[in-house]
Protein backbone atom coordinates (compact mmCIF):
# COMPACT_ATOMS: atom_id res chain seq x y z
CA UNK A 1 0.00 0.00 0.00
CA UNK A 2 2.79 2.42 0.93
CA UNK A 3 4.49 1.55 -2.29
CA UNK A 4 1.34 2.41 -4.21
CA UNK A 5 0.93 5.76 -2.45
CA UNK A 6 4.55 6.51 -3.13
CA UNK A 7 4.11 5.77 -6.81
CA UNK A 8 0.97 7.89 -6.97
CA UNK A 9 3.13 10.91 -6.10
CA UNK A 10 4.68 10.70 -9.54
CA UNK A 11 2.76 12.53 -12.23
CA UNK A 12 3.51 9.86 -14.85
CA UNK A 13 1.78 7.23 -12.75
CA UNK A 14 -1.25 9.46 -12.34
CA UNK A 15 -1.28 10.12 -16.08
CA UNK A 16 -1.11 6.40 -16.72
CA UNK A 17 -4.08 5.75 -14.46
CA UNK A 18 -6.20 8.56 -15.96
CA UNK A 19 -5.46 7.48 -19.50
CA UNK A 20 -5.88 3.82 -18.67
CA UNK A 21 -9.34 4.33 -17.20
CA UNK A 22 -10.47 6.50 -20.11
CA UNK A 23 -9.24 4.06 -22.72
CA UNK A 24 -10.80 1.11 -20.91
CA UNK A 25 -14.12 2.94 -20.77
CA UNK A 26 -14.10 3.82 -24.48
CA UNK A 27 -12.96 0.44 -25.69
CA UNK A 28 -15.65 -1.38 -23.74
CA UNK A 29 -18.51 0.76 -25.06
CA UNK A 30 -18.25 -0.38 -28.63
CA UNK A 31 -17.06 -3.84 -27.69
CA UNK A 32 -20.62 -5.08 -27.33
CA UNK A 33 -21.49 -3.90 -30.82
CA UNK A 34 -18.32 -5.33 -32.31
CA UNK A 35 -18.80 -8.73 -30.76
CA UNK A 36 -22.46 -8.92 -31.70
CA UNK A 37 -21.93 -7.72 -35.24
CA UNK A 38 -19.16 -10.29 -35.66
CA UNK A 39 -16.78 -7.41 -36.24
CA UNK A 40 -14.21 -8.45 -33.63
CA UNK A 41 -11.74 -9.25 -36.39
CA UNK A 42 -11.87 -5.69 -37.71
CA UNK A 43 -10.48 -4.48 -34.42
CA UNK A 44 -7.69 -6.98 -34.71
CA UNK A 45 -6.87 -6.02 -38.29
CA UNK A 46 -6.89 -2.33 -37.48
CA UNK A 47 -4.53 -2.75 -34.59
CA UNK A 48 -1.95 -4.21 -36.96
CA UNK A 49 -2.48 -1.34 -39.34
CA UNK A 50 -1.88 1.02 -36.44
CA UNK A 51 1.40 -0.80 -35.78
CA UNK A 52 2.46 -0.29 -39.40
CA UNK A 53 1.52 3.38 -39.20
CA UNK A 54 3.44 3.72 -35.97
CA UNK A 55 6.52 2.28 -37.67
CA UNK A 56 6.21 4.86 -40.45
CA UNK A 57 5.84 7.61 -37.85
CA UNK A 58 8.94 6.39 -36.03
CA UNK A 59 10.99 6.24 -39.22
CA UNK A 60 9.84 9.67 -40.33
CA UNK A 61 10.58 10.94 -36.82
CA UNK A 62 7.19 12.65 -36.57
CA UNK A 63 7.09 14.50 -33.27
CA UNK A 64 3.54 13.53 -32.32
CA UNK A 65 3.03 10.12 -33.91
CA UNK A 66 -0.69 10.05 -33.17
CA UNK A 67 -1.21 12.72 -35.82
CA UNK A 68 -0.03 10.26 -38.46
CA UNK A 69 -1.29 7.01 -36.97
CA UNK A 70 -4.83 8.22 -36.39
CA UNK A 71 -5.69 9.26 -39.97
CA UNK A 72 -4.10 6.14 -41.47
CA UNK A 73 -6.02 3.85 -39.14
CA UNK A 74 -9.30 5.68 -39.74
CA UNK A 75 -8.77 5.41 -43.48
CA UNK A 76 -8.15 1.68 -43.20
CA UNK A 77 -11.22 1.26 -41.00
CA UNK A 78 -13.35 2.83 -43.71
CA UNK A 79 -11.74 0.66 -46.38
CA UNK A 80 -12.19 -2.53 -44.37
CA UNK A 81 -15.81 -1.77 -43.71
CA UNK A 82 -16.53 -1.10 -47.36
CA UNK A 83 -15.04 -4.40 -48.50
CA UNK A 84 -16.24 -6.37 -45.52
CA UNK A 85 -19.87 -5.50 -45.97
CA UNK A 86 -20.77 -7.12 -49.24
CA UNK A 87 -19.43 -10.60 -48.81
CA UNK A 88 -18.31 -11.90 -45.47
CA UNK A 89 -15.58 -14.29 -46.65
CA UNK A 90 -13.97 -11.90 -49.08
CA UNK A 91 -13.99 -9.26 -46.35
CA UNK A 92 -12.26 -11.65 -43.97
CA UNK A 93 -9.50 -12.30 -46.45
CA UNK A 94 -9.01 -8.59 -47.10
CA UNK A 95 -8.67 -7.92 -43.41
CA UNK A 96 -6.15 -10.72 -43.01
CA UNK A 97 -4.21 -9.35 -45.97
CA UNK A 98 -4.12 -5.78 -44.74
CA UNK A 99 -3.33 -6.66 -41.15
CA UNK A 100 -0.52 -9.10 -41.85
CA UNK A 101 0.83 -6.87 -44.59
CA UNK A 102 0.90 -3.86 -42.28
CA UNK A 103 2.62 -5.89 -39.58
CA UNK A 104 5.31 -7.12 -41.97
CA UNK A 105 5.97 -3.73 -43.55
CA UNK A 106 6.01 -2.07 -40.15
CA UNK A 107 8.71 -4.39 -38.87
CA UNK A 108 10.61 -4.17 -42.13
CA UNK A 109 10.63 -0.38 -42.03
CA UNK A 110 11.80 -0.33 -38.44
CA UNK A 111 14.61 -2.69 -39.38
CA UNK A 112 15.71 -0.81 -42.46
CA UNK A 113 15.71 2.55 -40.77
CA UNK A 114 16.49 1.88 -37.14
CA UNK A 115 16.04 4.98 -35.01
CA UNK A 116 17.57 3.61 -31.86
CA UNK A 117 20.03 0.92 -30.94
CA UNK A 118 17.39 -1.11 -29.13
CA UNK A 119 15.24 -2.18 -32.09
CA UNK A 120 13.77 -5.28 -30.46
CA UNK A 121 12.77 -3.20 -27.47
CA UNK A 122 11.05 -0.63 -29.69
CA UNK A 123 9.10 -3.26 -31.58
CA UNK A 124 8.20 -5.07 -28.41
CA UNK A 125 6.86 -1.95 -26.75
CA UNK A 126 4.77 -1.07 -29.81
CA UNK A 127 3.35 -4.57 -29.93
CA UNK A 128 2.83 -5.11 -26.23
CA UNK A 129 2.77 -1.53 -24.97
CA UNK A 130 5.23 -2.39 -22.25
CA UNK A 131 6.34 1.10 -21.31
CA UNK A 132 4.60 3.68 -23.45
CA UNK A 133 1.81 4.21 -20.93
CA UNK A 134 4.35 5.31 -18.34
CA UNK A 135 6.10 7.75 -20.66
CA UNK A 136 3.09 9.85 -21.64
CA UNK A 137 3.58 13.56 -22.05
CA UNK A 138 0.89 15.95 -20.74
CA UNK A 139 -0.04 16.81 -24.33
CA UNK A 140 -0.72 13.14 -25.06
CA UNK A 141 -2.80 12.84 -21.93
CA UNK A 142 -4.89 15.81 -23.09
CA UNK A 143 -5.31 14.41 -26.59
CA UNK A 144 -6.37 11.12 -25.11
CA UNK A 145 -8.85 12.78 -22.73
CA UNK A 146 -10.42 14.87 -25.49
CA UNK A 147 -10.77 11.92 -27.84
CA UNK A 148 -12.26 9.80 -25.05
CA UNK A 149 -14.85 12.45 -24.24
CA UNK A 150 -15.76 12.66 -27.93
CA UNK A 151 -16.10 8.88 -28.20
CA UNK A 152 -18.25 8.65 -25.08
CA UNK A 153 -20.47 11.56 -26.18
CA UNK A 154 -20.99 10.05 -29.61
CA UNK A 155 -21.85 6.73 -28.05
CA UNK A 156 -24.44 8.22 -25.69
CA UNK A 157 -26.05 10.44 -28.33
CA UNK A 158 -26.30 7.62 -30.85
CA UNK A 159 -26.93 4.83 -28.37
CA UNK A 160 -30.39 3.89 -29.69
CA UNK A 161 -29.25 4.02 -33.29
CA UNK A 162 -26.22 1.90 -32.54
CA UNK A 163 -28.49 -0.62 -30.84
CA UNK A 164 -30.82 -0.73 -33.79
CA UNK A 165 -28.09 -1.07 -36.39
CA UNK A 166 -26.44 -3.80 -34.32
CA UNK A 167 -29.57 -5.78 -33.64
CA UNK A 168 -31.11 -5.75 -37.10
CA UNK A 169 -29.46 -3.91 -39.92
CA UNK A 170 -32.15 -4.83 -42.45
CA UNK A 171 -34.97 -3.54 -40.32
CA UNK A 172 -33.12 -0.33 -39.58
CA UNK A 173 -32.45 0.11 -43.28
CA UNK A 174 -36.07 -0.63 -44.19
CA UNK A 175 -37.38 2.01 -41.82
CA UNK A 176 -35.13 4.63 -43.30
CA UNK A 177 -32.13 4.62 -40.97
CA UNK A 178 -28.90 5.56 -42.74
CA UNK A 179 -27.18 2.34 -41.76
CA UNK A 180 -24.12 3.01 -43.89
CA UNK A 181 -23.44 6.28 -42.08
CA UNK A 182 -23.71 4.63 -38.68
CA UNK A 183 -21.48 1.76 -39.75
CA UNK A 184 -18.98 4.33 -40.93
CA UNK A 185 -19.23 6.15 -37.63
CA UNK A 186 -18.69 2.89 -35.73
CA UNK A 187 -15.63 2.13 -37.85
CA UNK A 188 -14.12 5.58 -37.30
CA UNK A 189 -14.74 5.39 -33.56
CA UNK A 190 -13.13 1.95 -33.43
CA UNK A 191 -10.10 3.32 -35.22
CA UNK A 192 -9.81 6.15 -32.70
CA UNK A 193 -10.15 3.72 -29.80
CA UNK A 194 -7.51 1.43 -31.21
CA UNK A 195 -5.01 4.20 -31.67
CA UNK A 196 -5.69 5.35 -28.11
CA UNK A 197 -5.42 1.86 -26.73
CA UNK A 198 -2.06 1.27 -28.40
CA UNK A 199 -0.55 3.39 -25.66
CA UNK A 200 -2.07 1.25 -22.99
CA UNK A 201 -1.70 -2.34 -24.09
CA UNK A 202 0.16 -2.23 -27.40
CA UNK A 203 -1.23 -3.17 -30.76
CA UNK A 204 -1.31 -6.94 -30.34
CA UNK A 205 -3.43 -6.90 -27.22
CA UNK A 206 -6.01 -4.26 -28.15
CA UNK A 207 -8.63 -6.75 -29.26
CA UNK A 208 -8.61 -8.22 -25.77
CA UNK A 209 -9.49 -4.82 -24.32
CA UNK A 210 -12.39 -4.48 -26.73
CA UNK A 211 -13.76 -8.00 -26.58
CA UNK A 212 -13.29 -9.40 -23.08
CA UNK A 213 -15.41 -6.91 -21.09
CA UNK A 214 -18.26 -7.28 -23.58
CA UNK A 215 -18.12 -11.07 -23.47
CA UNK A 216 -17.92 -11.05 -19.67
CA UNK A 217 -20.92 -8.72 -19.36
CA UNK A 218 -22.91 -10.88 -21.77
CA UNK A 219 -22.50 -13.84 -19.39
CA UNK A 220 -24.15 -11.85 -16.60
CA UNK A 221 -26.86 -9.68 -18.16
CA UNK A 222 -29.54 -10.03 -20.77
CA UNK A 223 -30.43 -6.52 -21.85
CA UNK A 224 -28.35 -4.32 -24.12
CA UNK A 225 -28.27 -1.43 -21.67
CA UNK A 226 -27.19 -3.56 -18.73
CA UNK A 227 -24.60 -5.38 -20.81
CA UNK A 228 -23.15 -2.07 -22.01
CA UNK A 229 -22.99 -0.54 -18.52
CA UNK A 230 -21.61 -3.71 -16.99
CA UNK A 231 -18.93 -4.07 -19.63
CA UNK A 232 -17.85 -0.48 -19.06
CA UNK A 233 -17.55 -1.11 -15.32
CA UNK A 234 -15.71 -4.41 -15.77
CA UNK A 235 -13.33 -2.85 -18.28
CA UNK A 236 -12.46 0.10 -16.03
CA UNK A 237 -12.06 -2.24 -13.08
CA UNK A 238 -9.82 -4.57 -15.08
CA UNK A 239 -7.66 -1.70 -16.27
CA UNK A 240 -7.30 -0.24 -12.77
CA UNK A 241 -6.52 -3.61 -11.24
CA UNK A 242 -4.02 -4.37 -13.99
CA UNK A 243 -2.30 -1.01 -13.64
CA UNK A 244 -2.00 -1.26 -9.87
CA UNK A 245 -0.78 -4.85 -9.97
CA UNK A 246 1.76 -4.02 -12.63
CA UNK A 247 3.07 -1.09 -10.57
CA UNK A 248 3.32 -3.15 -7.39
CA UNK A 249 4.58 -6.36 -8.92
CA UNK A 250 6.69 -4.76 -11.63
CA UNK A 251 4.99 -6.62 -14.47
CA UNK A 252 4.35 -5.30 -18.01
CA UNK A 253 1.29 -3.05 -17.96
CA UNK A 254 -0.53 -4.24 -21.09
CA UNK A 255 -0.35 -7.94 -20.49
CA UNK A 256 -1.26 -7.54 -16.81
CA UNK A 257 -4.43 -5.64 -17.77
CA UNK A 258 -5.37 -8.26 -20.33
CA UNK A 259 -4.66 -11.01 -17.81
CA UNK A 260 -7.05 -9.27 -15.39
CA UNK A 261 -9.69 -9.12 -18.12
CA UNK A 262 -9.25 -12.83 -18.77
CA UNK A 263 -9.65 -13.64 -15.07
CA UNK A 264 -12.77 -11.44 -14.91
CA UNK A 265 -14.17 -13.27 -17.92
CA UNK A 266 -13.53 -16.60 -16.23
CA UNK A 267 -15.37 -15.45 -13.10
CA UNK A 268 -18.30 -14.09 -15.10
CA UNK A 269 -18.51 -17.31 -17.06
CA UNK A 270 -18.72 -19.29 -13.84
CA UNK A 271 -21.30 -16.94 -12.32
CA UNK A 272 -23.34 -17.13 -15.51
CA UNK A 273 -23.21 -20.92 -15.35
CA UNK A 274 -24.29 -21.03 -11.73
CA UNK A 275 -27.14 -18.56 -12.31
CA UNK A 276 -28.58 -20.78 -15.01
CA UNK B 1 -54.84 5.29 -55.85
CA UNK B 2 -53.18 2.10 -54.67
CA UNK B 3 -50.89 1.92 -51.66
CA UNK B 4 -48.28 0.15 -53.74
CA UNK B 5 -48.00 -0.31 -57.50
CA UNK B 6 -45.40 -2.47 -59.22
CA UNK B 7 -45.09 -2.43 -62.98
CA UNK B 8 -42.98 -4.81 -65.05
CA UNK B 9 -40.45 -5.48 -62.30
CA UNK B 10 -37.29 -7.42 -63.13
CA UNK B 11 -35.60 -8.43 -59.90
CA UNK B 12 -32.12 -9.61 -59.14
CA UNK B 13 -28.62 -8.80 -57.99
CA UNK B 14 -25.72 -7.53 -60.04
CA UNK B 15 -27.48 -8.00 -63.38
CA UNK B 16 -28.41 -11.61 -62.51
CA UNK B 17 -32.17 -11.74 -62.82
CA UNK B 18 -34.16 -13.96 -60.44
CA UNK B 19 -37.69 -12.91 -61.32
CA UNK B 20 -39.10 -11.30 -64.41
CA UNK B 21 -41.97 -9.11 -65.43
CA UNK B 22 -43.85 -8.84 -62.16
CA UNK B 23 -46.76 -6.44 -61.90
CA UNK B 24 -49.21 -6.06 -59.05
CA UNK B 25 -51.03 -3.50 -56.97
CA UNK B 26 -51.84 -3.39 -53.28
CA UNK B 27 -54.93 -1.43 -52.23
CA UNK B 28 -55.53 -0.28 -48.66
CA UNK B 29 -56.99 -3.17 -46.67
CA UNK B 30 -55.61 -5.91 -48.94
CA UNK B 31 -53.97 -9.05 -47.60
CA UNK B 32 -51.55 -10.14 -50.28
CA UNK B 33 -49.77 -13.48 -50.04
CA UNK B 34 -46.64 -13.98 -52.09
CA UNK B 35 -46.12 -17.65 -52.85
CA UNK B 36 -43.70 -19.59 -55.02
CA UNK B 37 -40.81 -22.02 -54.81
CA UNK B 38 -37.50 -21.27 -53.14
CA UNK B 39 -35.36 -19.19 -55.44
CA UNK B 40 -38.32 -17.66 -57.23
CA UNK B 41 -37.32 -14.27 -55.88
CA UNK B 42 -39.85 -13.78 -53.07
CA UNK B 43 -37.36 -12.33 -50.62
CA UNK B 44 -35.78 -10.20 -53.33
CA UNK B 45 -39.23 -8.81 -54.06
CA UNK B 46 -39.67 -7.86 -50.42
CA UNK B 47 -36.26 -6.25 -50.30
CA UNK B 48 -37.17 -4.30 -53.42
CA UNK B 49 -40.46 -3.13 -51.91
CA UNK B 50 -38.57 -1.94 -48.84
CA UNK B 51 -36.05 -0.13 -50.98
CA UNK B 52 -33.12 -2.27 -49.83
CA UNK B 53 -32.31 -3.29 -53.41
CA UNK B 54 -33.13 -1.59 -56.68
CA UNK B 55 -35.10 -3.45 -59.34
CA UNK B 56 -33.12 -4.24 -62.51
CA UNK B 57 -35.89 -2.61 -64.44
CA UNK B 58 -39.54 -1.70 -64.01
CA UNK B 59 -41.14 0.57 -61.49
CA UNK B 60 -42.38 0.37 -57.97
CA UNK B 61 -44.37 3.27 -56.60
CA UNK B 62 -45.98 4.06 -53.28
CA UNK B 63 -49.28 5.90 -53.18
CA UNK B 64 -51.80 7.39 -50.76
CA UNK B 65 -49.09 9.43 -49.11
CA UNK B 66 -47.28 6.31 -47.88
CA UNK B 67 -43.60 6.94 -47.23
CA UNK B 68 -40.96 4.29 -47.62
CA UNK B 69 -40.08 4.37 -43.94
CA UNK B 70 -43.72 3.84 -42.95
CA UNK B 71 -43.65 0.22 -44.01
CA UNK B 72 -43.45 -2.17 -41.07
CA UNK B 73 -41.14 -5.07 -41.74
CA UNK B 74 -40.95 -8.46 -40.09
CA UNK B 75 -37.69 -9.96 -41.34
CA UNK B 76 -36.58 -13.54 -40.99
CA UNK B 77 -34.43 -13.93 -37.94
CA UNK B 78 -30.76 -14.63 -38.23
CA UNK B 79 -28.25 -16.19 -35.87
CA UNK B 80 -27.08 -12.84 -34.51
CA UNK B 81 -30.53 -12.01 -33.19
CA UNK B 82 -31.24 -15.36 -31.59
CA UNK B 83 -28.36 -14.85 -29.18
CA UNK B 84 -28.57 -11.08 -28.79
CA UNK B 85 -28.62 -9.66 -25.26
CA UNK B 86 -31.61 -7.34 -25.38
CA UNK B 87 -34.83 -6.98 -23.48
CA UNK B 88 -38.18 -7.20 -25.25
CA UNK B 89 -38.85 -3.54 -24.56
CA UNK B 90 -35.54 -2.43 -26.05
CA UNK B 91 -36.30 -4.24 -29.28
CA UNK B 92 -39.88 -3.03 -29.61
CA UNK B 93 -38.76 0.55 -28.86
CA UNK B 94 -36.25 0.37 -31.70
CA UNK B 95 -39.19 0.38 -34.13
CA UNK B 96 -39.49 4.08 -33.26
CA UNK B 97 -36.11 5.03 -34.61
CA UNK B 98 -37.30 6.91 -37.67
CA UNK B 99 -39.80 8.89 -35.56
CA UNK B 100 -36.92 10.36 -33.62
CA UNK B 101 -35.59 12.81 -36.17
CA UNK B 102 -32.74 14.61 -34.45
CA UNK B 103 -33.72 13.56 -30.94
CA UNK B 104 -31.06 11.34 -29.42
CA UNK B 105 -33.45 9.54 -27.05
CA UNK B 106 -36.95 8.09 -27.12
CA UNK B 107 -39.72 10.39 -25.96
CA UNK B 108 -42.86 9.68 -23.96
CA UNK B 109 -45.00 9.15 -27.06
CA UNK B 110 -42.47 6.66 -28.44
CA UNK B 111 -42.64 4.66 -25.23
CA UNK B 112 -46.44 4.79 -25.26
CA UNK B 113 -46.47 3.52 -28.83
CA UNK B 114 -44.20 0.63 -27.92
CA UNK B 115 -46.37 -0.23 -24.93
CA UNK B 116 -49.49 -0.25 -27.06
CA UNK B 117 -47.89 -2.56 -29.61
CA UNK B 118 -46.71 -4.95 -26.89
CA UNK B 119 -50.20 -4.97 -25.42
CA UNK B 120 -51.70 -5.82 -28.80
CA UNK B 121 -49.27 -8.69 -29.24
CA UNK B 122 -49.91 -9.96 -25.71
CA UNK B 123 -46.29 -9.59 -24.64
CA UNK B 124 -46.53 -6.63 -22.28
CA UNK B 125 -45.83 -8.88 -19.29
CA UNK B 126 -42.57 -9.92 -21.00
CA UNK B 127 -41.34 -6.33 -21.52
CA UNK B 128 -38.31 -6.70 -19.23
CA UNK B 129 -37.58 -10.30 -20.20
CA UNK B 130 -34.49 -11.20 -22.19
CA UNK B 131 -35.30 -11.73 -25.85
CA UNK B 132 -33.01 -14.71 -26.30
CA UNK B 133 -34.75 -16.66 -23.55
CA UNK B 134 -38.15 -16.46 -25.28
CA UNK B 135 -39.74 -19.20 -27.35
CA UNK B 136 -39.76 -18.89 -31.14
CA UNK B 137 -43.39 -17.79 -31.19
CA UNK B 138 -42.83 -15.14 -28.54
CA UNK B 139 -39.79 -13.84 -30.41
CA UNK B 140 -41.90 -13.45 -33.54
CA UNK B 141 -44.49 -11.50 -31.53
CA UNK B 142 -41.75 -9.19 -30.34
CA UNK B 143 -40.58 -8.54 -33.89
CA UNK B 144 -44.17 -8.08 -35.04
CA UNK B 145 -44.71 -5.55 -32.24
CA UNK B 146 -41.61 -3.70 -33.44
CA UNK B 147 -43.02 -3.65 -36.98
CA UNK B 148 -46.29 -2.25 -35.60
CA UNK B 149 -44.40 0.50 -33.82
CA UNK B 150 -42.67 1.40 -37.06
CA UNK B 151 -45.77 1.48 -39.23
CA UNK B 152 -49.48 1.81 -38.97
CA UNK B 153 -50.69 1.12 -42.49
CA UNK B 154 -48.64 -1.50 -44.28
CA UNK B 155 -46.84 -4.54 -42.87
CA UNK B 156 -44.47 -6.71 -44.86
CA UNK B 157 -43.98 -10.15 -43.32
CA UNK B 158 -41.23 -12.48 -44.50
CA UNK B 159 -42.16 -16.08 -43.61
CA UNK B 160 -43.59 -15.14 -40.22
CA UNK B 161 -44.15 -18.74 -39.11
CA UNK B 162 -41.01 -20.50 -40.29
CA UNK B 163 -39.70 -22.79 -37.59
CA UNK B 164 -42.81 -22.54 -35.40
CA UNK B 165 -44.86 -25.53 -34.29
CA UNK B 166 -48.45 -25.96 -35.58
CA UNK B 167 -50.19 -24.54 -32.49
CA UNK B 168 -48.00 -21.43 -32.40
CA UNK B 169 -48.29 -21.10 -36.17
CA UNK B 170 -52.09 -20.99 -35.89
CA UNK B 171 -51.82 -18.37 -33.14
CA UNK B 172 -49.50 -16.28 -35.27
CA UNK B 173 -51.84 -16.41 -38.25
CA UNK B 174 -54.80 -15.44 -36.11
CA UNK B 175 -52.82 -12.51 -34.73
CA UNK B 176 -52.03 -11.35 -38.25
CA UNK B 177 -55.68 -11.83 -39.25
CA UNK B 178 -56.78 -9.63 -36.34
CA UNK B 179 -54.37 -6.90 -37.41
CA UNK B 180 -55.71 -7.14 -40.94
CA UNK B 181 -59.30 -6.92 -39.74
CA UNK B 182 -58.36 -3.82 -37.79
CA UNK B 183 -57.38 -2.18 -41.06
CA UNK B 184 -53.74 -3.05 -41.57
CA UNK B 185 -52.68 -3.81 -45.11
CA UNK B 186 -50.55 -6.96 -45.31
CA UNK B 187 -47.99 -8.37 -47.66
CA UNK B 188 -46.86 -11.81 -46.53
CA UNK B 189 -44.36 -14.22 -48.01
CA UNK B 190 -45.17 -17.83 -47.29
CA UNK B 191 -44.36 -21.38 -48.36
CA UNK B 192 -47.70 -22.55 -47.21
CA UNK B 193 -50.17 -22.36 -50.10
CA UNK B 194 -53.08 -23.73 -48.07
CA UNK B 195 -52.78 -20.94 -45.53
CA UNK B 196 -52.28 -18.37 -48.23
CA UNK B 197 -55.55 -19.46 -49.80
CA UNK B 198 -57.47 -19.36 -46.54
CA UNK B 199 -56.06 -16.08 -45.20
CA UNK B 200 -55.29 -13.84 -48.14
CA UNK B 201 -57.47 -11.64 -50.29
CA UNK B 202 -54.92 -11.51 -53.11
CA UNK B 203 -52.27 -13.89 -54.38
CA UNK B 204 -49.00 -13.18 -56.13
CA UNK B 205 -47.52 -16.41 -57.44
CA UNK B 206 -43.88 -16.13 -58.46
CA UNK B 207 -42.01 -18.65 -60.56
CA UNK B 208 -41.99 -19.64 -64.20
CA UNK B 209 -45.48 -18.30 -64.64
CA UNK B 210 -46.34 -15.20 -62.68
CA UNK B 211 -49.89 -14.81 -61.46
CA UNK B 212 -51.40 -11.86 -59.70
CA UNK B 213 -55.05 -11.45 -58.79
CA UNK B 214 -57.65 -12.09 -56.18
CA UNK B 215 -57.71 -15.38 -54.36
CA UNK B 216 -60.86 -16.37 -56.23
CA UNK B 217 -59.27 -15.74 -59.60
CA UNK B 218 -56.25 -17.80 -58.52
CA UNK B 219 -58.48 -20.74 -57.55
CA UNK B 220 -60.31 -20.48 -60.88
CA UNK B 221 -57.04 -20.57 -62.75
CA UNK B 222 -55.73 -23.54 -60.78
CA UNK B 223 -58.99 -25.37 -61.52
CA UNK B 224 -58.63 -24.56 -65.20
CA UNK B 225 -55.13 -25.97 -65.25
CA UNK B 226 -56.19 -29.22 -63.63
CA UNK B 227 -58.82 -29.92 -66.27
Amino acid sequence: MDKLIMYLQYPFVRYAIIVGVLIALCSSLLGVTLVLKRFSFIGDGLSHVAFGAMAIATVLKVSNDMLLVLPITILCAILLLRTGRNTRIKGDAVIAMISVGALAFGYLLMNLFPTSSNLTGDVCSTLFGSTSILTLKPSEVWLCAVLSVIVITIFILFYHRIFSVTFDENFALATGTRVDIYNLMIAVVIAVIIVLAMNLVGSLLISALVIFPALSAMRLFQSFKKVTICSAILSVFGALAGLIISILADTPVGSTIVACDVVIFGLCYLIGRVKK
Amino acid sequence: MALLTAKGLFLGYEGQSVAENISFTVEPGDYLCVIGENGSGKTTLIRTILGLVKPLSGQIALGEGLEKNQIGYLPQQDEIQRDFPASVEEIVLSGNLHHLGWHPFYRKEDRARAKEAMEKMGILHLAQHPYRALSGGQQQRVLLARALVAADRLLVLDEPVSGLDPVVTAEMYSLIRTLHEEGMTMIMITHDVTTALSEATHILHMGKTVFFGTKEAYLEQEKGEEQ
